[in-house]
C-alpha cells in the first residue's frame, strides 16, 4: 500500500516540477541576437553571396535558427566552419569542406575587351582595369565568389585552382588504422 | 620570486628526457671524408637553402661562371647569396622539385658543368685577424654561410645579433647525436685546426673571449683531435665531454648541460650571453674568411642499408643525390626510406632526384630492418613519452587533444614548445606517430591563423570598396547639388537682370511720357 | 599519392604483448605459490576467471566490429583476468570467476572505449563490485596448507568450485580480519597476538588465508623488484606507497601500541605488495608525471591505511585504489613537468635584462 502512495506522490510531484521547469524556459528565455551579431563578425563579411544567403548578415540569421548548416561559407573554410561548429554546439560533417583547393580567378588576356563589367561587381575590388583596357585580377584580394565570371562577356573570366607551393605545404593529418 | 629555486634546478649538466637510439655510426665512422667524389654533369642549385627570403639569381641563362662565382644575391636581411659549385654554362632558370617530403617545385639554377673546375679569381690566403669584427659578420654572410647542422640558417644574422648582444660564451655543436650521421665527427678529426680557425675567426667577429666545444663522449677520437686543436689557446677555448643520448645535439639541451642557464621561452640564447654554431659552419667561415671561399660544398653522409659502400663524400651543393647514392652503391631495391637528415629529425623524400642543399647533413637509403611500419594502435597511457621529451611537454595529451580536434587545448600542453625531436614517437609502445600529429597541429594552427587573417583582410577590403562606392556617390551627389545650385543661381541671375531690364525700360518709358507730356 | 610519412622512422618498439607478459611473469611466482597452497579450487577458479576475461573481451569486440585476433594479442584482457584472479578467495564458486571476468571487461574496459580509456583499474572495480554484491562468497578465507595436507581431493575441490557450501572446518578469518573483529570486541594487541596464530615467517612465504595470489610477500616483492629492473613499472608510485604506509603505521604504532600492529604486519599483509607493485602501477589508470605519480602513490597509502584502521572493512586496497583513479585526471590536469624556458606557471622565464 505504501509503495503505491510512494509511487503516486513522486510521480505527482516529478510532473508538477517539470511542468514548472517549462514554464520558466519560456518565460526566461533570452533573446539570442548577440548570437547572430557573434557570427556575422566570424564571417569573412564580403557579402558574396556564396552561401546562398543576400549577404552575411541574413547567412548569421540562418545559422541561428538552425536552416544553415555550419559548412555554408566557402571563403571561410574548414577554419570558420569548426569556429560556428564549436559556437552553436553543432555536429560538423566536414566532408564537404576543402575538397577543393583554395581557388582564384584569372583573367585570360587575350580575350578581355575592357567592358568594365566585372570590378562593379566584385566585392572586394580585387579587379582592376579601366575602360577599353585589359584587366587583371589581384590574387591576394580574390576570395573566388565567382561573380566576375557569371557577369563577363566573353568568359575570359576563369576560376583556376591555386597551385600548392612549398611555401602552402602542410603536414596531413596522421591516418590511424582502427583504434 | 621563482628565481632562486629555479636557479638550484639550473645545476650544471643537468639533462631531462631523451632516448638512446642505436647508434649506427661503425660503418662510416672510421673512413676518411671523400674527396674524389666525380662532379655531376649538371648542378641544381635551389634558391632557397636556407631559412628567410630566397635569394635572386644575378646570372642569365647562357652566362658562363666561374667556380665560386655569385650567382644568386640575398633579399633583405634574414636571407643567404648562393655561389657556383664548379665552373660552367648557366643551363636554365627554372622550377625543379626541391629535396622536401611533397617534392614540390622551388626556382633552381641549372649549372652546366665544364669539368674544368676553374676558380674565381680572389681565393687568396688572408690573415682573417687583421680585419674587424664587422667585417667579419660581413664577409660571413657574402660567403652564403649558414648553418650546417641542418637548420642552415643565414650565420650573419646570428653573429650580428650575438656581437650587438655582447654575448660571454660561444658554443660550438660537435654534438651529432642522430644515428648514423658522421660528418661532424670526421670533420673533427681531420680538419680540427681548420675548425679552430674558424671559431677563433667567429670569436673576433662577435668579439667575445670564452668557447666551448661540446663533444659527445662517443667520438673519442674527434674529442682528441679537437683537444689537440685548441691547446694553443687552451686559456679561450675549450672541449667539453658531453653524455651520448638524442637529443643532446638540440641546442638548448646543451646550452643548459654547459651553463646551467636555461633559454627562456620565446627568447634567444643571445638573451642569456650564449651563441651557439655548427662545427661544420665553424669550417666553412674559416674557408670564407682566411680563403675568401664561398660555401659551395659540404660534407655530408651516405649511409643506410640498402647502401653497399657507406661513406662521407664532401659533394658540391646541387648534386644530383642518385649521384650521390650511386656513388656508394646504391641498391635500390633494398630501399624502404630514402631520408635526408637523420633517422630521428630527417625528412622522407619520394625519390632521390632531388638536389644536395646546404642544410643536408646525411642521405640515408634504410632498408626494410631499418625502419619501422606497422600501424599505431591505441595509446596505453603509459607515459613513456613523457618521460622521454627533452622540453617537459606532455605528448600523449597533447596527442589525443589533437585527434578529437581541438588543437587549442592542445596548445595549453605545450604544442607551440615542441622541437619535433622524436624522442616520444620513439619510445611509444604504441607506435603512435605523435610528432606527426604535432607537426599536422602546428600546420593547421597556422592554416588557420592565416584563413583569420585573410578573413579579416577580406571584410577591410569590402568595406573600403563599400566606403568609395560610398564616396563616389556622395561626390556625384555634391555635384549634382552644385550643377543644380549653379543652375539655380543663373537662373536667378537671369531674371534679375531681366527684372532689371524691365523696370529700366519701364522707367525710360515714363520719363519719355513726361518729356512728351510737358 | 602515397601518405607522407614522418620522421622518426624508428621505434623503440616494445609491444604491448611484451609489456603484459612481463607483468604476468613477475606475477607467477605468487600465483604459482597461492595456487599451490589453496588446492585444486584455486586452480579451477584461476582457469575460469582468465577464460572469462578473454571470452568477454571476444564479444565485447564482436560486437564492436572490431578485429578480435590481433586485439587479443595485446594481452591486456588476459592480465586483467590474471590480476582479478589472484585477488579472489580461492575457493569461490565458479561463476564469482565469470561474473567477476564480465565486470571487469565489459563494464571496466571496454565501455569506456577500450584499451587506455578506462577511469577505474578494471579488475579491482569487478573485486569491489563482487564483494559488496556477494560479502558471503567473497568473504570466506581456507587454509594454506602445503602440499595437499588436509586439502579436498580433486572431485570435492570440483563440487566446491561448481558452489557447494564449503565443508565445516575449513572456513576462518585472515589476519588482518581476526585483528579487526578482535580488535572491535575490545581486546588489546598483546592478548591477540598470543590467541591468534600469526606467524610472521610463515606469512611472508604465503601459508596463511588470504586471496588466491595475494599470500606470498616475499614472491610479490621479488616480482615487483624484477618489474622495476625490467623498467616496466617506475619506482615512484610503489615507493611512496609503501613509504606513506611505513610511516603513518610506525607513528601509529607509536601512539598507540596496544592496537596498532605496526609497520612489518601492514607492509607483510593482505596484498599490500600487490597494490604497490601490481595494481597502483596500472598505465592507464595512474597519472602521466613523476611528482603525479608519487601524490598518487602516497595518496593510495594513505586511504589504505585509514580505511584498515578505522573503515568497516578490514581490507582496503580495492576502495583506496579506486579513489585514487578517480582523482588522476584531476593531479593530472595540476601536475604537470615545467616546460624548458618556462616557469611552473608556464610563463616564460624571467631573465636578468641584457643590453
Amino acid at each position: 500500500m505504501y509503495l503505491i502512495y510512494a509511487l503516486f506522490s513522486l510521480t505527482l510531484m516529478g510532473m508538477a516540477f517539470g511542468y514548472l521547469l517549462g514554464i520558466a524556459a519560456r518565460h526566461f528565455k533570452v533573446e539570442d541576437n548577440p548570437l547572430a551579431e557573434k557570427i556575422e563578425a566570424l564571417m569573412p563579411g564580403s557579402q558574396c553571396g556564396q552561401c546562398g544567403y543576400p549577404g552575411c548578415r541574413p547567412a548569421a540569421e540562418a545559422l541561428v535558427a538552425g536552416e544553415a548548416p555550419p559548412t555554408l561559407c566557402p571563403p571561410g573554410g574548414r577554419a570558420l566552419a569548426e569556429q560556428l561548429a564549436n559556437l552553436l554546439s553543432l555536429e560538423l560533417d566536414l566532408s564537404g569542406v576543402d575538397d577543393h583547393l583554395p581557388m582564384v580567378a584569372q583573367v585570360d588576356e587575350t580575350l578581355c575587351i575592357g567592358c568594365c563589367r566585372c570590378y562593379k561587381v566584385c566585392p572586394t575590388d580585387a579587379l582592376v582595369g579601366a575602360s577599353k583596357m585589359i584587366h587583371v585580377v589581384v590574387a591576394d584580394a580574390c576570395i573566388a565568389c565567382g561573380k566576375c565570371v557569371d557577369v563577363c562577356p566573353t568568359e575570359c573570366l576563369k576560376l583556376h585552382p591555386v597551385r600548392p607551393t612549398l611555401k602552402t605545404w602542410r603536414w596531413p593529418k596522421p591516418l590511424l588504422a582502427g583504434a | 620570486m621563482w628565481k632562486p629555486y629555479l636557479s638550484m634546478l639550473f645545476k650544471p649538466g643537468t639533462i631531462r628526457g631523451g632516448v638512446h637510439p642505436e647508434p649506427r655510426k661503425e660503418a662510416t665512422a672510421n673512413l676518411t671524408i671523400e674527396t674524389a667524389f666525380p662532379l655531376p654533369s649538371i648542378l641544381y642549385l635551389a634558391l632557397q637553402q636556407h631559412v628567410g627570403k630566397a635569394a635572386e639569381p644575378v646570372v642569365r641563362v647562357g652566362d658562363r661562371v666561374l667556380k665560386g662565382q655569385l650567382i644568386a644575391v640575398s633579399q633583405g636581411n634574414v636571407s643567404a647569396p648562393l655561389h657556383a659549385p664548379t665552373s660552367g654554362v648557366i643551363a636554365d632558370i627554372m622550377d625543379f622539385p626541391s629535396a622536401h617530403p611533397s617534392a614540390l617545385p622551388t626556382p633552381t639554377i641549372l649549372l652546366e658543368t665544364d669539368g674544368l673546375d676553374e676558380w674565381r679569381e680572389g681565393i687568396e690566403e688572408i690573415d682573417p685577424f687583421t680585419l674587424s669584427a664587422e667585417e667579419i659578420c660581413a664577409r660571413v654572410g657574402a660567403a652564403g654561410v649558414v648553418g650546417m647542422g641542418g637548420a642552415a640558417f643565414p650565420s650573419r644574422v646570428k653573429l650580428n645579433l650575438g656581437r650587438e648582444r655582447r654575448i660571454e660564451t660561444l658554443i660550438i655543436n660537435g654534438g651529432e647525436c642522430e644515428p648514423y650521421l658522421t660528418c661532424d665527427d670526421r670533420l673533427m678529426q681531420e680538419r680540427a685546426e681548420a675548425i679552430v680557425d674558424g671559431i677563433r675567426i667567429m670569436m673576433r667577429g662577435l668579439q667575445c673571449q670564452q668557447s666551448i666545444i661540446g663533444i659527445e663522449d662517443n667520438k673519442l677520437d674527434a674529442i682528441e683531435a679537437m683537444r689537440r686543436a685548441v691547446a694553443p689557446w687552451a686559456s679561450q677555448m675549450a672541449v667539453a665531454v658531453l653524455p651520448s643520448l638524442y637529443p643532446m645535439g638540440w641546442d638548448k639541451q646543451m646550452i643548459r648541460y654547459l651553463t646551467g642557464l636555461e633559454v627562456p621561452a620565446g627568447g634567444r640564447a643571445t638573451d642569456i650571453g650564449v651563441l651557439m654554431h655548427n662545427v661544420g659552419t665553424a669550417y666553412a667561415v674559416h674557408e670564407a674568411i682566411r680563403y675568401q671561399k664561398p660555401l659551395i660544398s659540404r660534407v655530408v653522409t651516405v649511409s643506410g642499408g640498402a647502401v653497399a659502400r657507406p661513406r662521407n663524400v664532401e659533394a658540391p651543393l646541387g648534386t644530383p643525390l642518385s649521384a650521390l647514392l650511386d656513388f656508394c652503391g646504391y641498391q635500390p631495391e633494398r630501399k624502404a626510406r630514402l631520408i635526408l637528415g637523420g633517422p630521428m629529425m630527417g625528412e622522407a623524400l619520394p625519390h632521390a632526384n632531388l638536389p644536395l642543399v646546404k642544410g643536408a647533413a646525411g642521405i640515408l637509403a634504410l632498408s626494410v630492418e631499418e625502419v619501422s611500419a606497422s600501424d599505431a594502435k591505441s595509446c596505453i597511457r603509459c607515459s613513456r613519452c613523457v618521460t622521454a621529451c627533452p622540453v617537459g611537454l606532455l605528448p600523449l595529451e597533447m596527442m589525443s587533444r589533437i585527434r578529437a580536434g581541438q588543437l587549442e587545448s592542445a596548445l595549453k600542453f605545450g604544442l607551440k614548445d615542441c622541437i619535433s625531436c622524436g624522442s616520444c614517437s620513439y619510445v611509444c609502445p604504441s607506435e603512435i606517430p605523435l610528432v606527426h600529429y604535432f607537426k599536422y597541429a602546428n600546420g593547421e594552427l597556422m592554416a588557420q591563423q592565416q584563413a583569420k587573417h585573410k578573413s579579416e583582410q577580406t571584410r577591410k577590403l569590402a568595406d573600403e570598396r563599400q566606403a568609395r562606392l560610398e564616396r563616389v556617390r556622395q561626390e556625384a551627389a555634391a555635384q549634382a547639388a552644385a550643377r543644380k545650385a549653379q543652375a539655380l543661381a543663373q537662373a536667378e541671375a537671369r531674371k534679375a537682370a531681366q527684372a532689371a531690364k524691365a523696370s529700366q525700360s519701364a522707367r525710360s518709358a515714363e520719363t519719355q511720357t513726361v518729356e512728351s507730356a510737358s | 599519392m602515397k601518405p607522407v610519412l614522418s620522421a622518426p622512422f624508428k621505434n623503440a618498439s616494445e609491444e604491448h604483448a611484451a609489456i603484459m607478459d612481463k607483468v604476468m611473469l613477475a606475477l607467477l611466482p605468487a600465483t604459482v605459490i597461492g595456487l599451490f597452497v589453496f588446492g585444486w579450487p584455486a586452480v579451477f577458479l584461476f582457469l575460469i576467471t582468465l577464460l572469462s576475461a578473454i571470452g568477454w573481451e571476444a564479444v565485447c569486440l564482436r560486437l564492436a566490429g572490431r578485429p578480435i585476433r590481433s586485439t587479443l594479442a595485446d594481452h591486456s584482457a588476459l592480465l586483467t583476468g590474471w590480476l582479478l584472479a589472484i585477488s579472489l578467495p580461492p575457493w569461490a564458486p565458479w561463476w564469482i570467476g565469470v561474473l567477476g571476468g564480465f565486470i571487469a571487461i565489459v563494464v571496466g574496459k571496454q565501455v569506456y572505449g577500450g584499451l587506455g580509456q578506462n577511469l577505474f583499474n578494471p579488475a579491482m572495480l569487478a573485486r569491489v563490485a563482487l564483494l559488496v554484491s556477494f560479502p558471503l562468497e567473497m568473504t570466506t578465507w581456507t587454509p594454506a596448507t602445503l602440499l595437499g595436507d588436509g586439502q579436498p581431493g580433486f572431485g570435492a575441490a570440483w563440487d566446491i568450485f561448481l558452489g557447494q557450501t564449503i565443508p565445516d572446518g575449513y572456513s576462518g578469518a585472515t589476519s588482518i580480519g581476526y585483528l579487526k573483529t578482535e580488535l572491535s570486541r575490545g581486546k588489546m594487541l598483546p592478548a591477540i597476538a598470543s590467541e591468534g596464530d600469526y606467524n610472521l615467517g610463515l606469512n611472508l612465504i604465503g601459508l596463511e588465508r588470504g586471496s588466491l595470489g595475494e599470500t606470498s610477500a616475499i614472491a610479490l616483492l621479488s616480482g615487483g623488484i624484477w618489474l622495476l629492473r625490467q623498467k616496466v613499472i617506475s619506482w615512484e608510485i610503489p615507493v611512496s606507497l609503501l613509504l606513506t604506509v611505513a610511516v603513518l603505521a610506525g607513528v601509529a604504532v607509536v601512539l598507540d601500541p596496544m592496537h596498532q600492529p605496526g609497520i612489518g604486519f601492514h607492509l607483510g599483509s593482505g596484498g599490500m605488495l600487490l597494490f604497490a607493485f601490481f595494481i597502483a602501477t596500472d598505465y592507464v589508470t595512474s597519472p602521466n608525471t613523476r611528482v603525479g605519480q608519487m601524490v598518487f602513490g602516497a595518496g593510495c597509502g594513505a586511504l589504505v591505511f585509514i580505511i584498515r584502521t578505522w573503515g568497516a572493512y578490514p581490507e582496503g586496497i580495492a576502495f583506496a585504489i579506486l579513489l585514487m583513479n578517480s582523482l588522476t585526471p584531476l593531479i593530472d590536469h595540476y601536475i604537470r613537468p615545467r616546460i624548458y624556458g618556462r616557469d611552473f606557471k608556464g610563463q616564460p622565464l624571467e631573465m636578468e635584462g641584457k643590453p
